[in-house]
């Protein structure tokens, strides 16, 4: 994972590839196909409406919002929001646990979690 | 949809390996993802959306049943922030 331009702290779908390409030994054009195949197949099975459930990971679901008058917030003026369909995203067990005691092991080891007042939440 | 269902997506539209071998690399996918999101970092799908680790600081709570105060401890969250991509693929 060398990107050129790359944010610290931050992997995008080219780096998943990348890796996936390297650890697999595939050639990394057959590597994007089958990441873009594993996200497309989630985003049809969402436009339908489906439940994802991969396990170890997590859930996607579907929820609906009715319509309602929002407000812009800079002028105050009414404006209509239609219903709308939002993806929902819970985390499964396993990996909720496991983001969790990495980040307890690491503060213990070099003793540096971010401040309290950047921690936004 | 399960990750069944994925990895027999894989194996029908990119195709060139076995069912087994699809199972393995979609295996390989979500393993990648999750370590990566161990590791304190967020992962950005174009066109689908970022999975971000967030600290929590400590805060009171209550239990709900019983009304008593409990301490919530400091913790590290997973969370995702579906892309304006999607979100509009999912309202057309």
């Amino acid at each position: 994972m060398q990107g050129t331009r790359k944010e610290e702290g931050s992997v995008t779908k080219s780096d998943l590839i990348e890796t996936v390409a390297a650890k697999l030994h595939l050639p990394k054009g057959k590597a994007e196909l089958i990441v873009n195949c594993v996200f497309d197949s989630m985003e049809e099975s969402l436009k339908k409406g489906e439940r994802i459930e991969i396990r170890g990971f997590g859930s996607f679901e579907i929820r609906h919002y009715k319509a309602y008058e929002g407000r812009n917030p800079r002028t105050g003026d009414p404006v209509g929001v239609h219903p709308k369909r939002l993806p929902f995203f819970k985390v499964g067990k396993e990996l909720k646990e496991r983001v969790n005691e990495a980040a307890q092991k690491k503060d213990t080891k070099d003793q540096a979690p971010p401040t309290p007042m950047s921690a936004s939440g | 949809m399960t990750k069944a269902d994925i990895i027999e997506n894989v194996y029908e539209k990119v195709g060139g390996f076995s069912k087994k071998e699809a199972a393995e690399i979609v295996e390989t996918v979500f393993d990648t993802i999750k370590e990566t999101l161990e590791r304190g970092e967020k992962i950005k799908i174009s066109g689908f959306g970022n999975f971000v680790v967030r600290d929590k600081n400590a805060r009171v709570g209550r239990n709900p049943q019983t009304g008593e105060e409990i301490t919530i401890s400091a913790r590290r969250v997973l969370t995702f922030k579906p892309s304006q991509v999607l979100k509009n693929a999912l309202n057309t």
